[in-house]
Protein backbone atom coordinates (compact mmCIF):
# COMPACT_ATOMS: atom_id res chain seq x y z
CA UNK A 1 0.00 0.00 0.00
CA UNK A 2 2.65 2.30 0.75
CA UNK A 3 4.96 1.49 -1.65
CA UNK A 4 2.19 1.76 -4.31
CA UNK A 5 1.40 5.16 -3.21
CA UNK A 6 4.64 6.23 -3.47
CA UNK A 7 5.01 5.08 -6.97
CA UNK A 8 2.27 7.42 -7.35
CA UNK A 9 4.01 9.92 -6.08
CA UNK A 10 7.13 9.30 -8.22
CA UNK A 11 4.82 9.27 -11.21
CA UNK A 12 2.84 12.55 -9.71
CA UNK A 13 6.77 14.30 -10.09
CA UNK A 14 7.47 12.31 -13.50
CA UNK A 15 4.42 14.14 -14.92
CA UNK A 16 5.35 17.11 -13.13
CA UNK A 17 8.64 17.39 -15.05
CA UNK A 18 6.96 16.09 -18.04
CA UNK A 19 4.49 18.86 -17.82
CA UNK A 20 6.90 21.89 -17.22
CA UNK A 21 9.69 20.98 -18.86
CA UNK A 22 9.94 19.56 -22.44
CA UNK A 23 9.00 22.59 -24.18
CA UNK A 24 12.74 23.83 -22.95
CA UNK A 25 15.12 20.81 -22.88
CA UNK A 26 13.72 20.99 -27.07
CA UNK A 27 15.68 24.71 -26.99
CA UNK A 28 18.48 23.41 -25.47
CA UNK A 29 19.55 26.24 -22.54
CA UNK A 30 17.56 25.84 -19.27
CA UNK A 31 16.58 28.81 -17.31
CA UNK A 32 15.95 27.84 -13.88
CA UNK A 33 15.15 31.12 -12.97
CA UNK A 34 12.49 31.88 -15.29
CA UNK A 35 10.75 28.64 -15.33
CA UNK A 36 10.80 28.97 -11.23
CA UNK A 37 9.61 32.64 -11.75
CA UNK A 38 6.81 31.81 -14.29
CA UNK A 39 5.52 29.43 -12.02
CA UNK A 40 5.78 31.56 -8.94
CA UNK A 41 3.65 34.22 -10.68
CA UNK A 42 0.81 34.64 -12.53
CA UNK A 43 -0.07 33.90 -16.24
CA UNK A 44 -2.95 34.60 -18.44
CA UNK A 45 -3.12 31.23 -20.15
CA UNK A 46 -2.77 27.61 -18.14
CA UNK A 47 -0.12 25.73 -19.85
CA UNK A 48 -0.75 22.46 -19.40
CA UNK A 49 1.88 20.43 -21.41
CA UNK A 50 3.34 20.42 -24.52
CA UNK A 51 3.56 17.21 -26.75
CA UNK A 52 5.64 17.53 -29.63
CA UNK A 53 4.87 20.53 -31.41
CA UNK A 54 1.21 20.59 -29.75
CA UNK A 55 0.53 22.60 -26.90
CA UNK A 56 -1.96 22.32 -24.30
CA UNK A 57 -3.62 25.53 -22.96
CA UNK A 58 -6.46 26.86 -21.66
CA UNK A 59 -6.47 30.47 -23.12
CA UNK A 60 -8.32 32.38 -20.18
CA UNK A 61 -10.72 35.40 -20.29
CA UNK A 62 -8.76 38.82 -20.07
CA UNK A 63 -10.34 41.30 -18.53
CA UNK A 64 -9.34 44.63 -18.57
CA UNK A 65 -10.46 48.15 -18.95
CA UNK A 66 -8.25 50.42 -20.88
CA UNK A 67 -7.14 54.24 -19.89
CA UNK A 68 -8.99 55.51 -22.53
CA UNK A 69 -10.70 52.73 -24.93
CA UNK A 70 -12.87 51.74 -21.82
CA UNK A 71 -13.93 47.25 -20.94
CA UNK A 72 -12.47 44.91 -23.16
CA UNK A 73 -12.92 40.95 -22.45
CA UNK A 74 -11.41 38.75 -24.81
CA UNK A 75 -9.41 35.35 -24.48
CA UNK A 76 -5.64 35.15 -23.99
CA UNK A 77 -5.33 32.99 -26.97
CA UNK A 78 -5.19 36.72 -29.26
CA UNK A 79 -2.28 37.86 -26.73
CA UNK A 80 -0.77 34.45 -27.56
CA UNK A 81 2.81 34.88 -28.39
CA UNK A 82 3.24 38.66 -28.27
CA UNK A 83 0.43 39.54 -30.10
CA UNK A 84 -1.38 42.84 -30.02
CA UNK A 85 -5.32 42.76 -29.80
CA UNK A 86 -7.15 46.24 -29.65
CA UNK A 87 -3.86 47.99 -28.00
CA UNK A 88 -3.15 45.29 -25.67
CA UNK A 89 -0.19 42.94 -25.68
CA UNK A 90 1.52 41.14 -22.87
CA UNK A 91 4.86 42.80 -21.88
CA UNK A 92 7.82 40.58 -22.81
CA UNK A 93 10.18 42.47 -20.37
CA UNK A 94 10.20 45.78 -18.20
CA UNK A 95 8.28 46.37 -15.41
CA UNK A 96 5.00 44.75 -16.25
CA UNK A 97 6.96 41.80 -18.08
CA UNK A 98 4.13 39.11 -18.23
CA UNK A 99 1.28 41.70 -17.15
CA UNK A 100 -1.21 42.38 -20.04
CA UNK A 101 -0.47 46.89 -20.85
CA UNK A 102 -1.68 48.97 -23.23
CA UNK A 103 0.03 51.98 -25.13
CA UNK A 104 -0.57 55.46 -24.12
CA UNK A 105 -0.94 57.85 -26.42
CA UNK A 106 2.48 59.46 -25.64
CA UNK A 107 3.78 56.44 -26.54
CA UNK A 108 4.64 54.61 -23.01
CA UNK A 109 3.84 51.27 -21.91
CA UNK A 110 1.32 51.27 -19.08
CA UNK A 111 -1.30 48.92 -17.28
CA UNK A 112 -4.91 49.29 -18.13
CA UNK A 113 -6.79 51.47 -15.33
CA UNK A 114 -8.34 47.98 -13.98
CA UNK A 115 -7.12 44.13 -15.23
CA UNK A 116 -9.43 41.91 -13.64
CA UNK A 117 -8.49 38.60 -15.75
CA UNK A 118 -9.42 35.79 -14.98
CA UNK A 119 -6.03 34.65 -14.68
CA UNK A 120 -4.14 31.16 -13.66
CA UNK A 121 -4.01 31.75 -10.13
CA UNK A 122 -8.22 33.48 -10.38
CA UNK A 123 -9.18 30.41 -11.92
CA UNK A 124 -7.31 27.47 -9.75
CA UNK A 125 -8.66 29.47 -6.68
CA UNK A 126 -12.22 29.37 -7.91
CA UNK A 127 -11.70 25.64 -8.64
CA UNK A 128 -10.21 24.99 -4.76
CA UNK A 129 -13.04 26.92 -3.36
CA UNK A 130 -15.50 24.35 -5.88
CA UNK A 131 -13.43 21.59 -4.05
CA UNK A 132 -13.69 23.34 -0.50
CA UNK A 133 -17.51 23.27 -0.59
CA UNK A 134 -17.60 19.81 -2.38
CA UNK A 135 -15.62 18.61 0.83
CA UNK A 136 -17.71 20.29 3.53
CA UNK A 137 -21.09 20.72 1.91
CA UNK A 138 -22.00 17.04 1.86
CA UNK A 139 -21.62 16.76 5.42
CA UNK A 140 -24.28 19.33 5.84
CA UNK A 141 -26.53 16.99 4.06
CA UNK A 142 -25.25 13.87 6.21
CA UNK A 143 -26.29 15.77 9.36
CA UNK A 144 -29.80 17.12 7.95
CA UNK A 145 -29.95 12.99 7.68
CA UNK A 146 -28.28 11.57 10.64
CA UNK A 147 -27.85 13.40 13.87
CA UNK A 148 -26.30 10.79 16.01
CA UNK A 149 -24.35 9.06 13.16
CA UNK A 150 -20.84 10.10 12.78
CA UNK A 151 -19.93 10.10 9.46
CA UNK A 152 -17.40 7.81 7.75
CA UNK A 153 -14.11 8.27 5.37
CA UNK A 154 -13.15 11.12 4.00
CA UNK A 155 -16.19 12.91 5.63
CA UNK A 156 -15.41 12.04 9.13
CA UNK A 157 -11.85 13.30 8.46
CA UNK A 158 -13.43 16.99 7.49
CA UNK A 159 -15.31 16.60 10.39
CA UNK A 160 -12.23 15.59 12.67
CA UNK A 161 -10.17 18.54 11.45
CA UNK A 162 -12.96 20.41 11.74
CA UNK A 163 -13.62 19.90 15.52
CA UNK A 164 -9.72 19.35 15.98
CA UNK A 165 -9.01 22.96 15.38
CA UNK A 166 -12.31 24.72 16.83
CA UNK A 167 -11.94 22.41 20.58
CA UNK A 168 -7.72 22.97 20.33
CA UNK A 169 -7.34 26.23 18.84
CA UNK A 170 -10.25 28.76 18.62
CA UNK A 171 -11.35 27.70 21.56
CA UNK A 172 -8.27 28.02 23.82
CA UNK A 173 -7.28 31.16 22.18
CA UNK A 174 -10.59 33.74 21.67
CA UNK A 175 -12.33 32.55 24.88
CA UNK A 176 -16.21 32.92 25.93
CA UNK A 177 -16.55 34.90 23.08
CA UNK A 178 -15.33 32.23 20.24
CA UNK A 179 -18.76 30.97 18.38
CA UNK A 180 -18.20 34.44 16.94
CA UNK A 181 -15.36 33.57 14.97
CA UNK A 182 -15.63 30.14 14.62
CA UNK A 183 -17.05 30.51 11.20
CA UNK A 184 -14.42 32.73 9.55
CA UNK A 185 -11.43 30.75 11.31
CA UNK A 186 -12.36 27.26 10.26
CA UNK A 187 -13.32 28.82 6.52
CA UNK A 188 -9.61 30.22 6.92
CA UNK A 189 -8.35 27.06 8.03
CA UNK A 190 -10.09 25.14 5.20
CA UNK A 191 -9.09 27.73 2.63
CA UNK A 192 -5.68 27.86 3.40
CA UNK A 193 -5.16 23.92 3.46
CA UNK A 194 -7.02 23.05 0.57
CA UNK A 195 -4.95 25.99 -1.62
CA UNK A 196 -2.30 24.52 -0.41
CA UNK A 197 -2.88 20.93 -0.72
CA UNK A 198 -4.07 21.37 -4.24
CA UNK A 199 -0.91 23.36 -5.53
CA UNK A 200 0.86 20.14 -4.29
CA UNK A 201 -0.99 18.68 -7.70
CA UNK A 202 1.19 18.58 -10.52
CA UNK A 203 -1.17 18.76 -13.11
CA UNK A 204 -3.96 20.71 -14.54
CA UNK A 205 -6.80 21.39 -11.42
CA UNK A 206 -3.98 22.15 -9.12
CA UNK A 207 -0.38 22.56 -9.04
CA UNK A 208 -0.85 26.67 -9.34
CA UNK A 209 1.12 28.41 -6.44
CA UNK A 210 -2.50 29.96 -4.91
CA UNK A 211 -1.39 30.60 -1.19
CA UNK A 212 2.00 31.20 -2.55
CA UNK A 213 0.98 34.48 -3.90
CA UNK A 214 0.83 37.57 -1.94
CA UNK A 215 -2.22 38.72 -3.52
CA UNK A 216 -4.09 35.93 -1.76
CA UNK A 217 -2.57 36.32 1.97
CA UNK A 218 -3.38 39.66 1.52
CA UNK A 219 -6.78 39.29 1.53
CA UNK A 220 -6.96 36.54 3.91
CA UNK A 221 -4.16 38.66 6.73
CA UNK A 222 -6.63 42.07 5.91
CA UNK A 223 -10.15 39.77 7.20
CA UNK A 224 -7.88 38.76 10.02
CA UNK A 225 -6.67 42.46 10.61
CA UNK A 226 -10.76 43.59 10.15
CA UNK A 227 -11.76 40.73 12.65
CA UNK A 228 -9.43 41.51 15.38
CA UNK A 229 -10.09 45.78 15.30
CA UNK A 230 -13.45 45.70 14.63
CA UNK A 231 -14.51 43.95 17.28
CA UNK A 232 -11.70 45.16 19.93
CA UNK A 233 -12.87 45.60 23.13
CA UNK A 234 -12.48 49.19 24.85
CA UNK A 235 -9.83 47.56 26.98
CA UNK A 236 -7.78 46.44 24.00
CA UNK A 237 -7.55 50.41 22.47
CA UNK A 238 -6.92 51.38 26.13
CA UNK A 239 -3.46 49.33 25.87
CA UNK A 240 -2.81 50.44 22.53
CA UNK A 241 -3.51 54.12 23.50
CA UNK A 242 -2.59 54.36 27.02
CA UNK A 243 -0.99 51.27 27.75
CA UNK A 244 -0.12 50.67 31.64
CA UNK A 245 3.90 51.72 31.58
CA UNK A 246 5.32 54.84 33.22
CA UNK A 247 3.75 58.07 32.31
CA UNK A 248 6.90 59.27 30.22
CA UNK A 249 6.88 56.74 27.81
CA UNK A 250 3.75 57.98 26.70
CA UNK A 251 4.17 61.96 27.57
CA UNK A 252 5.55 64.07 25.91
CA UNK A 253 6.72 61.88 23.15
CA UNK A 254 4.17 58.76 22.40
CA UNK A 255 6.23 55.89 22.55
CA UNK A 256 4.66 53.30 23.52
CA UNK A 257 1.44 53.90 21.81
CA UNK A 258 3.64 54.44 18.53
CA UNK A 259 4.98 50.85 19.43
CA UNK A 260 1.45 49.45 19.78
CA UNK A 261 -0.21 50.92 16.56
CA UNK A 262 2.74 49.66 14.92
CA UNK A 263 1.94 46.15 16.34
CA UNK A 264 -1.67 46.56 15.16
CA UNK A 265 0.15 46.43 11.50
CA UNK A 266 2.80 44.16 12.03
CA UNK A 267 0.82 41.25 13.58
CA UNK A 268 -1.34 40.44 10.06
CA UNK A 269 1.76 41.54 7.70
CA UNK A 270 3.81 38.53 9.18
CA UNK A 271 0.56 36.23 9.08
CA UNK A 272 0.31 37.46 5.32
CA UNK A 273 4.18 37.05 4.45
CA UNK A 274 4.45 33.78 6.41
CA UNK A 275 2.00 31.96 4.57
CA UNK A 276 3.29 33.46 1.27
CA UNK A 277 6.97 33.04 1.58
CA UNK A 278 6.66 29.30 3.15
CA UNK A 279 4.26 28.18 0.39
CA UNK A 280 6.31 30.22 -2.63
CA UNK A 281 9.51 28.65 -1.19
CA UNK A 282 8.25 25.24 -1.30
CA UNK A 283 6.47 25.28 -4.25
CA UNK A 284 10.51 26.68 -5.84
CA UNK A 285 12.34 24.08 -4.14
CA UNK A 286 10.21 21.31 -5.60
CA UNK A 287 10.34 23.02 -8.98
CA UNK A 288 14.18 23.51 -8.97
CA UNK A 289 14.87 19.83 -8.02
CA UNK A 290 13.18 18.82 -10.99
CA UNK A 291 15.08 21.75 -13.09
CA UNK A 292 18.65 19.75 -12.11
CA UNK A 293 17.54 16.55 -13.75
CA UNK A 294 17.15 19.41 -17.22
CA UNK A 295 19.91 20.99 -16.30
CA UNK A 296 22.20 17.91 -15.85
CA UNK A 297 21.51 16.60 -19.53
CA UNK A 298 24.71 18.63 -20.98
CA UNK A 299 26.83 17.09 -18.48
CA UNK A 300 26.95 13.00 -19.91
CA UNK A 301 24.31 10.11 -19.17
CA UNK A 302 26.13 9.14 -16.10
CA UNK A 303 25.96 12.55 -14.13
CA UNK A 304 22.65 12.92 -15.21
CA UNK A 305 21.13 9.65 -14.51
CA UNK A 306 22.58 10.00 -10.83
CA UNK A 307 21.29 13.54 -10.31
CA UNK A 308 17.77 12.22 -12.15
CA UNK A 309 17.91 10.02 -9.04
CA UNK A 310 18.67 12.52 -6.72
CA UNK A 311 16.16 14.79 -7.89
CA UNK A 312 13.29 12.73 -7.60
CA UNK A 313 14.73 11.52 -4.37
CA UNK A 314 14.78 14.51 -3.02
CA UNK A 315 11.50 15.75 -4.54
CA UNK A 316 9.36 12.73 -3.20
CA UNK A 317 11.00 14.13 -0.36
CA UNK A 318 10.13 17.91 -0.49
CA UNK A 319 6.81 16.54 -1.65
CA UNK A 320 6.56 15.04 1.75
CA UNK A 321 7.48 18.09 3.48
CA UNK A 322 5.06 20.00 1.61
CA UNK A 323 2.52 17.97 2.48
CA UNK A 324 3.00 18.66 5.87
CA UNK A 325 3.77 22.17 5.90
CA UNK A 326 0.16 22.35 3.88
CA UNK A 327 -1.50 21.68 7.31
CA UNK A 328 0.98 23.50 9.57
CA UNK A 329 0.38 26.68 8.16
CA UNK A 330 -2.82 26.72 7.48
CA UNK A 331 -3.04 25.50 11.37
CA UNK A 332 -0.72 28.56 12.30
CA UNK A 333 -2.47 31.33 10.43
CA UNK A 334 -5.75 29.92 12.04
CA UNK A 335 -3.86 29.95 15.41
CA UNK A 336 -2.40 33.14 15.46
CA UNK A 337 -5.54 34.69 14.23
CA UNK A 338 -7.44 33.08 16.76
CA UNK A 339 -4.44 34.24 19.32
CA UNK A 340 -4.96 37.90 17.63
CA UNK A 341 -8.91 38.09 17.76
CA UNK A 342 -8.26 36.80 21.30
CA UNK A 343 -5.66 39.53 22.29
CA UNK A 344 -8.21 42.34 21.45
CA UNK A 345 -11.36 40.42 23.26
CA UNK A 346 -9.02 41.81 26.78
CA UNK A 347 -11.67 42.63 29.89
CA UNK A 348 -10.62 44.91 32.67
CA UNK A 349 -7.75 42.90 34.50
CA UNK A 350 -7.71 42.90 38.43
CA UNK A 351 -3.82 42.99 38.83
CA UNK B 1 10.32 41.74 -7.26
CA UNK B 2 6.64 41.49 -8.92
CA UNK B 3 6.22 38.03 -7.10
CA UNK B 4 5.85 41.04 -3.43
CA UNK B 5 3.06 43.05 -5.49
CA UNK B 6 -0.35 42.05 -5.53
CA UNK B 7 -1.91 42.00 -8.19
CA UNK B 8 -5.42 44.22 -8.35
CA UNK B 9 -7.13 41.94 -10.27
CA UNK B 10 -6.23 38.71 -8.37
CA UNK B 11 -7.01 40.31 -5.08
CA UNK B 12 -10.74 41.24 -6.54
CA UNK B 13 -10.75 37.71 -7.65
CA UNK B 14 -9.75 36.66 -3.97
CA UNK B 15 -11.70 39.05 -2.24
CA UNK B 16 -14.42 37.66 -4.92
CA UNK B 17 -14.51 34.47 -3.63
CA UNK B 18 -13.11 34.04 -0.73
CA UNK B 19 -16.26 36.70 0.79
CA UNK B 20 -18.52 33.92 -1.32
CA UNK B 21 -16.75 30.67 0.38
CA UNK B 22 -16.94 32.19 3.74
CA UNK B 23 -20.70 33.54 3.19
CA UNK B 24 -21.66 29.85 1.98
CA UNK B 25 -19.54 28.00 4.41
CA UNK B 26 -20.41 30.66 7.69
CA UNK B 27 -24.53 30.86 6.80
CA UNK B 28 -25.29 26.78 5.66
CA UNK B 29 -21.98 24.99 6.78
CA UNK B 30 -20.43 25.27 10.05
CA UNK B 31 -23.14 26.20 12.09
CA UNK B 32 -25.19 23.45 11.19
CA UNK B 33 -22.41 20.90 11.51
CA UNK B 34 -21.00 22.10 14.61
CA UNK B 35 -24.53 22.00 16.08
CA UNK B 36 -25.14 18.58 15.19
CA UNK B 37 -21.89 17.55 16.28
CA UNK B 38 -22.53 19.15 19.60
CA UNK B 39 -25.79 17.41 19.99
CA UNK B 40 -24.13 14.40 18.91
CA UNK B 41 -21.66 14.65 21.70
CA UNK B 42 -24.25 15.52 23.88
CA UNK B 43 -25.91 12.69 23.34
CA UNK B 44 -22.89 10.72 23.72
CA UNK B 45 -22.09 12.06 26.51
CA UNK B 46 -25.32 11.71 28.23
CA UNK B 47 -25.81 7.95 26.98
CA UNK B 48 -22.59 7.07 28.30
CA UNK B 49 -23.79 8.89 31.93
CA UNK B 50 -26.82 6.19 31.87
CA UNK B 51 -24.90 4.05 30.58
CA UNK B 52 -22.83 4.37 34.04
CA UNK B 53 -25.61 4.39 36.31
CA UNK B 54 -27.27 1.18 34.96
CA UNK B 55 -24.05 -0.34 35.80
CA UNK B 56 -23.55 1.01 39.13
CA UNK B 57 -27.29 -0.12 39.71
CA UNK B 58 -26.47 -3.44 38.18
CA UNK B 59 -23.72 -3.77 40.54
CA UNK B 60 -25.44 -2.71 43.52
CA UNK B 61 -27.94 -5.56 42.73
CA UNK B 62 -25.54 -7.73 42.41
CA UNK B 63 -24.52 -6.89 45.77
CA UNK B 64 -27.99 -7.31 47.47
CA UNK B 65 -28.15 -10.23 45.24
CA UNK B 66 -25.01 -11.58 47.24
CA UNK B 67 -26.03 -10.45 50.32
CA UNK B 68 -29.35 -12.51 49.85
CA UNK B 69 -27.85 -15.29 48.45
CA UNK B 70 -25.46 -15.61 51.29
CA UNK B 71 -28.52 -15.02 53.81
CA UNK B 72 -29.76 -17.94 52.51
CA UNK B 73 -26.79 -19.71 52.82
CA UNK B 74 -26.80 -19.13 55.90
CA UNK B 75 -29.97 -19.98 56.64
CA UNK B 76 -29.74 -23.28 55.09
CA UNK B 77 -26.59 -24.65 56.95
CA UNK B 78 -28.42 -23.77 59.94
CA UNK B 79 -32.00 -25.67 58.84
CA UNK B 80 -29.23 -28.31 58.31
CA UNK B 81 -27.59 -28.03 61.49
CA UNK B 82 -31.25 -27.91 63.20
CA UNK B 83 -32.45 -30.84 61.18
CA UNK B 84 -29.23 -33.03 62.05
CA UNK B 85 -29.95 -32.05 65.95
CA UNK B 86 -33.09 -33.35 65.55
CA UNK B 87 -32.49 -36.48 63.32
CA UNK B 88 -29.45 -37.08 66.20
CA UNK B 89 -32.49 -36.32 68.86
CA UNK B 90 -34.59 -38.62 67.24
CA UNK B 91 -32.07 -41.75 66.78
CA UNK B 92 -31.04 -41.48 70.54
CA UNK B 93 -34.67 -40.96 71.78
CA UNK B 94 -35.73 -44.15 69.44
CA UNK B 95 -32.94 -45.73 70.61
CA UNK B 96 -33.70 -45.25 74.26
CA UNK B 97 -37.06 -46.19 73.73
CA UNK B 98 -36.00 -49.59 72.37
CA UNK B 99 -34.04 -50.24 74.88
CA UNK B 100 -36.11 -49.53 77.61
CA UNK B 101 -38.85 -51.37 75.73
CA UNK B 102 -36.21 -54.24 75.31
CA UNK B 103 -35.14 -54.42 79.19
CA UNK B 104 -39.22 -54.25 80.21
CA UNK B 105 -39.85 -57.08 77.83
CA UNK B 106 -36.79 -58.83 79.30
CA UNK B 107 -37.82 -58.58 82.54
CA UNK B 108 -41.62 -59.24 81.80
CA UNK B 109 -40.35 -62.37 80.56
CA UNK B 110 -37.96 -63.10 82.96
CA UNK B 111 -40.74 -62.72 85.41
CA UNK B 112 -43.01 -64.76 83.72
CA UNK B 113 -40.33 -67.23 83.40
CA UNK B 114 -39.58 -66.84 86.88
CA UNK B 115 -43.85 -67.26 87.24
CA UNK B 116 -44.19 -70.47 85.08
CA UNK B 117 -40.82 -71.91 87.37
CA UNK B 118 -42.36 -71.11 90.67
CA UNK B 119 -45.54 -72.89 89.05
CA UNK B 120 -43.73 -75.91 87.61
CA UNK B 121 -41.89 -76.33 90.62
CA UNK B 122 -45.68 -75.79 92.90
CA UNK B 123 -47.35 -78.26 90.17
CA UNK B 124 -44.24 -80.91 90.51
CA UNK B 125 -44.48 -80.75 94.43
CA UNK B 126 -47.80 -80.74 94.29
CA UNK B 127 -47.56 -84.20 91.89
CA UNK B 128 -44.62 -85.43 93.97
CA UNK B 129 -46.89 -85.49 96.49
CA UNK B 130 -49.72 -86.65 94.87
CA UNK B 131 -47.63 -89.60 93.43
CA UNK B 132 -45.79 -90.42 97.12
CA UNK B 133 -49.35 -90.44 98.81
CA UNK B 134 -50.79 -92.92 95.30
CA UNK B 135 -47.53 -94.77 95.36
CA UNK B 136 -47.55 -95.33 99.69
CA UNK B 137 -50.79 -96.14 99.37
CA UNK B 138 -50.20 -99.02 96.76
CA UNK B 139 -47.18 -99.76 98.48
CA UNK B 140 -49.27 -100.41 101.45
CA UNK B 141 -52.16 -102.07 100.06
CA UNK B 142 -49.70 -104.28 98.12
CA UNK B 143 -48.12 -107.34 99.90
CA UNK B 144 -44.66 -106.43 100.35
CA UNK B 145 -43.07 -109.22 100.84
CA UNK B 146 -40.29 -109.59 98.06
CA UNK B 147 -38.06 -107.07 97.77
CA UNK B 148 -37.20 -107.42 94.45
CA UNK B 149 -40.95 -107.54 94.17
CA UNK B 150 -41.54 -104.06 95.44
CA UNK B 151 -39.05 -102.51 93.96
CA UNK B 152 -40.64 -103.44 90.74
CA UNK B 153 -43.53 -102.68 92.05
CA UNK B 154 -42.38 -98.95 92.56
CA UNK B 155 -40.36 -98.51 89.35
CA UNK B 156 -44.01 -100.05 87.32
CA UNK B 157 -46.29 -97.63 89.20
CA UNK B 158 -43.66 -94.93 88.89
CA UNK B 159 -43.41 -95.04 84.99
CA UNK B 160 -47.58 -95.14 85.00
CA UNK B 161 -47.59 -92.32 86.53
CA UNK B 162 -45.15 -90.05 84.73
CA UNK B 163 -47.12 -91.76 81.18
CA UNK B 164 -50.33 -90.74 82.60
CA UNK B 165 -49.13 -87.73 83.74
CA UNK B 166 -47.26 -86.55 80.58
Amino acid sequence: MQLSSKLKHNLFLLLLVFLLIPGRVAAGEVDVKEIVFEHLGDSYEWHMTQWGEKEFVIHLPVIVKGKEKGWHIFSSARLAHGAEYEGFHIASEGEYKGKVVEINPAGDKVRPSLDISLTKNALALWINCIVLLCLILPLVNWYKKSTHTPPSGWKGAVEILMINIRDEVIKPCIGEDYKRFTPYLLTVFFFIFINNIMGLIPFFPGGANVTGNIAITLVLALCTFLAVNLTGTKEYWKEIFWPEVPVWLKLPAPIMPVIEIFGVFTKPFALMIRLFANIMAGHSVILGLICLIFITVSMGAAINTGMSILAVLFSVFMNFVEILVAYIQAYVFTLLSAVFIGLSKVKQETH
Amino acid sequence: MSLLIPDSGLLFWMTLSFGIVFFILAKFAFPVILKAVDQRNAYIKDSLQSAHEAEEKLAALHLQAEAILEKAQDERKTILHEAQETKKRIESEALQTAETEARMRLERAMAEIEESKRKALVEVRDQIVDISVKIAGKVVSEDLTRDKKQKELIDRLLQEEIIYKS
